[in-house]
């Protein structure tokens, strides 16, 4: 199985560790892992800032690297969801494929290859912040709104990671106030979201904050480091790759 | 004069730390109450599912069921008027008023008449309306505007609704005992009643088949306005109408659930005709509606019935207050209404969201209210609405995303400024990330570089 691996740019610039624990983990189960050199940004950015007119060129750039593989698999709810949704060219029938080809990680562990053990483990008290773009848009886990049966599949791959106590905050599904470039352009909403996260996460006395978005985790890094926190960020591909020393 | 763009009332809002907290613990309280009676309905998806597909409809023959509802409401006796915008809409009722020389009116809740500014219109004629909703006749006796849909007052705390009551219905100072600050209010109010000689009350739903239709309220304040007055106004936007009375039954299950967590309203009163001697006039408003429409990406926005779910979830609202979006609808559902009626003056309004989906979620007629948000987006930048900066930092980082090359060289040279010189990115005016918050540490390498280096065959 040829799995194409796309690591969204700011994950490539500045977490990488995210990224090759991602890559390791997808080797560990067999995947024949692919990474192409030129990629760079699945377009969101500029998308969700109003202009989608101009990630035309990030389309193209994205169908050039992924055309030739089985599936795509990233560390991020968020791009992936992008990609699901906007991903455009004038060749619709390459865009179609990699739009309904394209897994965010836990997604493809849990859904594709169907992993029920891993040989992880993380002995930490860790809280899961739950990513909005993963779980409402890509269904990742059941929703607080819903009338719907309760499923977690980040959660049921952390339940398999030996030493791992997990806690979720009360509201355990409100966004954590990232939002792309609402970060900035609404920058004390923003803020005020993320700390009221950390606040519902810290009651816990956790280690880490957990999530399958870099992006949420930035942020609340971010905020962390602001109040000299001892609570610290970690994707969760570095947990379901980490062993215990 | 200019409104306050969202982020910056917002910014002022949020200044007051524990009043936003308690705001949002407040409005969290509603969100979970909601949650509680939907899931007590078992078949709580069906219901949604069933309203918004009544709704979809209903609006793909609007033209047909407005004149069924007006056939039939004529029919019963009532008097129908058609306003084609808030103008005209304000000069019905002053006809009317006029007409029978009425000098005391009263007006339980009504969103479209603050969409069209009637008290504001009707004061500037001398003519003076008392809201009759505890929450709007707080926010009226303060001159403000309500901040939610359904609690007008959210905003407020019982300490400064006292000294509100104090200033207004001379309550004792400093007493903040909500029992009795609502009983002052209650007398207060019962008076008005009756005196009044005209009642203004809004619609929930317009029922085509039979020409009546229903208001919903929990104080009872419509019923006691048109029971006592001699004349009843009711004012309905468009999209107000469902076709059958049968739906009643879809649409009362849902609306109170998603808007308090109460199974139905404590009154949902049944208007069908006049009483005897009694004037019943409608108020039918477009005011944009049928633009709206009009517009196949945001045509769904019409179905809303006001329930406010899409305020109390969203996590943006709770921590920003609805003056912070400048309109008479706040909110999630107000942000994708108000840029069809004034883009300029509303362009900020769809970016005032983090895209997070609660509010779709929680919708009871389903409407794509994040898809709707992240539409308008397109729309206003491609209508030019958006900063100049803005556009031209987008056009730049399109730019480099889409070479390869100049992307992983601009990454390397950010992340050795970065490492070197980070003094660079800690300007709190130029950097509004570094404000509250690090910014991320530069590693040396890239995952590209890494990759190359240790993995590239």
């Amino acid at each position: 199985m040829k799995v194409g691996l796309f690591i969204p740019c700011y994950i490539d610039q500045f977490y990488p560790d995210a990224a090759i624990a991602t890559m390791e983990i997808l080797e560990k189960t067999g995947c024949e892992v692919i990474y192409p050199l030129d990629q760079t940004c699945c377009g969101q950015p500029m998308a969700n800032s109003g202009f989608s007119a101009y990630s035309k060129g990030c389309d193209k750039n994205f169908i050039r690297n992924f055309s030739a593989v089985d599936y795509i698999v990233a560390p991020s709810g968020s791009c992936v969801l992008h990609i699901k949704e906007h991903l455009h060219d004038k060749d619709e029938e390459m865009a179609i494929y990699i739009r309904g080809h394209i897994y965010e990680l836990t997604e493809f562990l849990v859904d594709v290859l169907k992993i029920e053990k891993l040989e992880s483990g993380f002995p930490y008290k860790v809280g899961l912040h739950v990513s909005c773009h993963g779980q409402r848009g890509l269904h990742l886990s059941s929703m607080s709104e819903l009338h719907e049966p309760s499923f977690s599949k980040p959660e049921k791959l952390l339940s398999m990671v030996k030493g791992l106590e997990l806690v979720k905050p009360a509201r355990w599904d409100e966004c954590c106030g990232f939002g792309g470039t609402f970060c900035v352009f609404e920058e004390a909403v923003s803020v005020k979201m993320g700390k009221d996260r950390i606040e519902e996460h810290v009651i816990h006395q956790v280690e880490f904050i957990t999530a399958a978005d870099t992006s949420c985790l930035m942020h609340l890094e971010g905020i962390l480091k602001r109040q000299g926190s001892p609570v610290k960020t970690i994707h969760i591909a570095q947990i379901l790759n980490s062993r215990i020393a | 004069m200019k409104t306050m763009p969202h982020a910056k009332a917002a910014a002022q809002f949020i200044k007051d730390e524990p009043g936003t907290d308690w705001h949002d613990a407040t409005l969290w309280m509603v969100r979970a109450k909601r949650d509680k009676a939907a899931q007590g309905v078992a078949e709580w998806e069906l219901l949604r599912e069933w309203a918004s597909q009544i709704k979809a409809h209903t609006l793909s023959g609007l033209d047909s069921y407005l004149v069924e509802f007006e056939r039939n409401a004529i029919a019963n006796g009532i008097i129908v008027h058609w306003a084609a915008d808030g103008k005209e809409h304000n000069e019905i009722i002053l006809r009317i008023i006029s007409a029978n020389g009425i000098r005391k009116i009263v007006k339980s809740k009504s969103m479209l008449t603050e969409e069209c500014h009637l008290n504001e219109y009707l004061l500037a004629k001398d003519i003076e309306v008392v809201d009759t909703d505890l929450g709007e006749r707080i926010v009226q006796f303060r001159k403000e505007p309500p901040s939610h849909i359904v609690l007008p007052a959210i905003h407020l705390r019982k300490e400064e609704v006292s000294e509100t009551f104090h200033l207004h219905l001379g309550t004792e100072k400093g007493n903040n005992d909500p029992q009795y600050l609502t009983e002052t209010a209650r007398q207060h109010l019962r008076n008005k009643f009756i005196e009044s000689e005209l009642s203004i009350t809004g619609v929930n739903f317009a029922v085509a088949e039979t020409g009546g239709f229903v208001v919903c309220t929990n104080e009872g304040n419509a019923d006691m306005g048109t029971h006592a007055a001699a004349i009843h106004i009711a004012c309905m936007g468009i999209e107000k109408i469902i076709p059958k009375t049968e739906h009643l039954g879809i649409f009362l299950r849902i609306l109170a659930r998603s808007a308090t967590g109460q199974p139905i309203t404590t009154y949902s009163s049944h208007f069908c005709r006049p009483r005897a001697g009694q004037q019943m006039h409608i108020v039918i408003v477009d005011n944009g509606r049928s633009k709206q429409l009009g517009r196949p990406d945001f045509r769904n926005a019409l179905k809303c019935i006001r329930c406010a779910a899409c305020f109390n979830t969203c996590p943006v609202y709770r921590r920003s207050g609805g003056h912070s979006y400048h309109t008479a609808v706040a909110g999630p559902l107000g942000s994708i209404l108000n840029p069809n009626i004034d883009m300029k003056a509303n362009a900020d309004l769809p970016f005032a969201s983090t895209l997070c989906g609660s509010c779709t979620n929680v919708c009871p007629v389903k409407i794509d209210i994040h898809q709707q948000l992240w539409k308008w987006r397109q729309v206003i930048s491609s209508e030019g609405y958006t900063a100049t900066g803005t556009k031209l930092g987008m056009k730049g980082m399109a730019f480099v995303l889409a070479r390869p090359a100049l992307y992983r060289f601009s990454g390397r040279i950010v992340r050795r400024l970065m490492r070197a010189a980070p003094f660079l990115f800690r300007s709190k005016k130029l950097n509004p990330w570094h404000r509250q918050r690090e910014i991320p540490e530069a590693p040396k390498h890239s995952f590209n570089d890494w990759y190359k280096r240790n993995k590239a065959k």
